[in-house]
């Protein structure tokens, strides 16, 4: 396999704005939302990270490739609080930070739908949507009595999903297990979308579902997109990540084999850098 | 898709498929997954009925109020066993936790001049601790709840065995405000005790809290998808630990209760109270996967033990019968309760 020449259509201004190249070209730390550099995460032998450095823009779509074991993942969870890495440093809007748990990424405004969901399943959607942070009721009924604000959070529940578009869900108090795969992923994204305030990362979202609610959860990143939030999105998925991705991160035995976007690669390339056939030239 | 309203016409064979109209029998399901304490309603109402027509003396006031009375210490231990068993856990050390409370306070005020309130708070205190103590081998140590309460269970009963010597206190032994819960009193043509009034209290402060407050929220999910829990971020370990020593907690109060129901304090009380907590808790509707359930179903529950035990000895069935008649509810409930979390969408 020949090397795929970059980015030929693209001015040497564009090309530095989205840090194509390998390695990536360095954006300034106060200009992203989130910026990981030279994070390292071993697992005994097993090299997780080694040395990776990532761009989240504001606005943008993020989508993280790579083969399985390729430490997508492992690059998420260290951005996000869920790990540690050994080695390395975390900037939020320029700001280092340092997660020590998942909570911590929260409080500071960062969501994550993980693979697993998430979910109570015997609890209904407004309870799962507030699940961790339910709100009491004003007065003494709730300072006193603790009592819930159980239709408060049904009725922003239901705005919540309204909002993004979900339709097919209507009774908030229904429980999440008698949702459709497809639906209960849009009570965990429009959960991740309603309480996020710096961004959001999808962590293969689509791998378990059918092609029409598939569509629905793109559809769903679109909207989060909109309201100004940018996403990570982690996918095995070519067509859904060219699709949606202003920004393609690939990762490869725990490095970064580059980063392109939907316009200078085609996505049987991408697959050729994500499988080591061939290599992205030097920026 | 019962509630799922899309304007557009079902695209697919399939979907049209989905948004068939339910079967009687799904309808029921999905009434029971919503409502799980109305399975347990239903049995009461019908043996009730029963027992009634097999026997009139079963509905008078008489035998209705002994029924509560016999009932009033089963559920409120039964109360502490449900949380425990909403978070998919057991508590096998319910019983020997209740008598060790119960033996504190009643010898403490009996044999060494305890003065008699703070008796019995030490005594609720110990029962605390017991609580407590089986939540923290269960978070900190890792182990599962069945083999903590099993050793626990030793562990108290003997602890309860070697401080009291075995032996019994009585009634005019201890200072009346250990005698308290006993205290008759007519309602009507029923004569209650206190102890079934604070018992039921207490099931409805606790019924309160698990409904209406982020701790009973919390508890649910914990039991419901403990993985998810620590996802959202709730601090599952300090949850279960609570729930533990509040059930403790509960425990020792019953003890209270259980002196006034007993007259007496003795190592050999309500020696079934393990299994029998367990029977109501199950027949009242609440899974022992955890999750799902409440203090209704099991408060439900309790009362159809004794109901089934009053009802079928005024119909002069044969005690082994009586038995075998709860051990075939607990089966059905345990297969409505899976059958009921297969409902679909
Ligand atoms: N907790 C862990 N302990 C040991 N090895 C791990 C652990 N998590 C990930 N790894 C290893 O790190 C590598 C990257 O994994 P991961 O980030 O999950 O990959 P991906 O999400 O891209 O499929 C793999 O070799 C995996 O086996
Ligand atoms: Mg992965």
């Amino acid at each position: 396999m020949t090397t795929i020449p970059p980015t030929s259509d693209l001015t040497e201004e564009e090309k530095d704005k989205v840090g194509l190249g390998n390695p990536p070209i360095l954006a300034d730390t106060s200009e992203t939302v989130l910026s990981g550099r030279g994070l390292i995460k071993t697992f005994g032998r097993v090299v997780g990270l080694d040395g990776v450095d990532v761009d989240l823009f504001p606005g943008e779509v993020l989508a993280v490739i790579g083969d399985n074991g390729a430490g997508k993942s492992t690059l998420i969870k260290a951005l996000t609080g869920a790990l540690i890495p050994d080695s390395g440093h975390v900037y939020l809007d320029g700001n280092e930070v340092h997660f020590k748990t998942p909570q911590d990424a929260r409080s500071a405004g960062i969501e994550t739908v993980y693979q697993t969901l998430a979910v109570a399943p015997a609890l209904d959607i407004a309870a799962n949507m507030f699940l961790g942070r339910e709100r009491r009721r004003s007065g003494p009924l709730g300072s006193v009595l603790r009592m819930l604000d159980k239709k408060g959070m049904k009725d922003d529940a239901g705005q919540s999903m309204a909002n993004l578009g979900i339709a097919t869900v209507q009774n908030m108090s229904q429980a999440v297990e008698t949702l459709s795969g497809g639906q209960r992923q849009a009570v965990a994204v429009a959960r991740a979308a309603t309480f996020a305030t710096k961004f959001v990362v999808l962590d293969e979202p689509t791998a378990a579902l059918g092609v029409k609610e598939t569509g629905q959860v793109l559809n769903l990143i679109q909207q989060i997109k909109a309201k100004g939030l940018p996403v990570i999105l982690i996918s095995h998925n070519m067509p859904n990540v060219f699709e949606v991705a202003d920004r393609i991160h690939i990762a490869r035995l725990g490095g970064c084999a580059g980063v392109i976007t939907p316009k200078s690669h085609t996505p049987t390339e991408a697959v050729a850098i994500m499988t080591g056939a061939t290599t992205l030239a030097k920026g | 898709m019962t509630t799922s309203v899309e304007p557009q016409a079902p695209a697919s064979a399939a979907e049209q498929f989905a948004l068939r109209q339910q079967s009687p029998l799904q309808r029921v399901q999905h009434l029971l997954h919503s409502h799980p304490a109305l399975s347990p309603l239903m049995v009461l109402i019908v043996a009730c009925i029963a027992f009634t027509i097999i026997n009139p003396r079963f509905a008078q006031p008489a035998t209705i109020s002994i029924i509560l009375q016999q009932t009033a210490v089963i559920a409120a231990l039964a109360i502490g066993q449900t949380l425990i068993i909403l978070t998919a856990g057991i508590d096998l050390a319910v019983g020997a936790t209740a008598i060790l409370a119960m033996l504190v306070m009643a010898n403490l005020a009996a044999n060494n001049g305890v003065p008699g309130g703070l008796a019995l708070l030490i005594g609720i205190a110990v029962g605390t601790a017991c609580g407590f103590l089986n939540g923290l081998l269960v978070t900190r140590l890792n182990l599962p709840p069945f083999i903590v309460t099993l050793g626990t269970l030793s562990i108290y009963t003997a602890i309860g065995l070697l401080y009291s010597g075995g032996a019994s206190v009585g009634r005019n032994q201890m200072p009346p405000i250990l005698n308290l819960m006993g205290t008759r009193f007519a309602i009507g043509p029923f004569r209650l005790t206190l102890g079934v009034i604070i018992v039921a209290l207490l099931a409805a402060v606790v019924a309160f809290i698990l409904s209406q407050t982020s701790w009973g929220r919390h508890l649910y999910a914990v039991g419901d998808d403990i993985e998810a829990a620590r996802l959202v971020g709730i601090q599952v370990d300090r949850v279960l630990l609570s729930v533990y020593t509040v059930a403790g907690l509960i425990y020792g109060f019953t003890a209270w209760v259980l002196i006034g129901r007993a007259g007496t304090a003795s190592p050999n009380a309500i020696v079934g109270a393990n299994l029998e907590t367990i029977t109501a808790v199950v027949i009242g509707g609440t899974s022992l996967f955890g999750g799902r359930g409440g203090i209704v179903g099991t408060i439900l529950g309790a009362l159809i033990v004794y109901a089934f035990n009053t009802g079928l000895a005024l119909a002069g069935v044969d005690d082994q019968l009586r038995v075998l008649a709860i051990g075939v509810l607990i089966i059905v409930a345990v297969s409505i309760d899976q059958w009921i979390r297969k409902v679909k969408a």
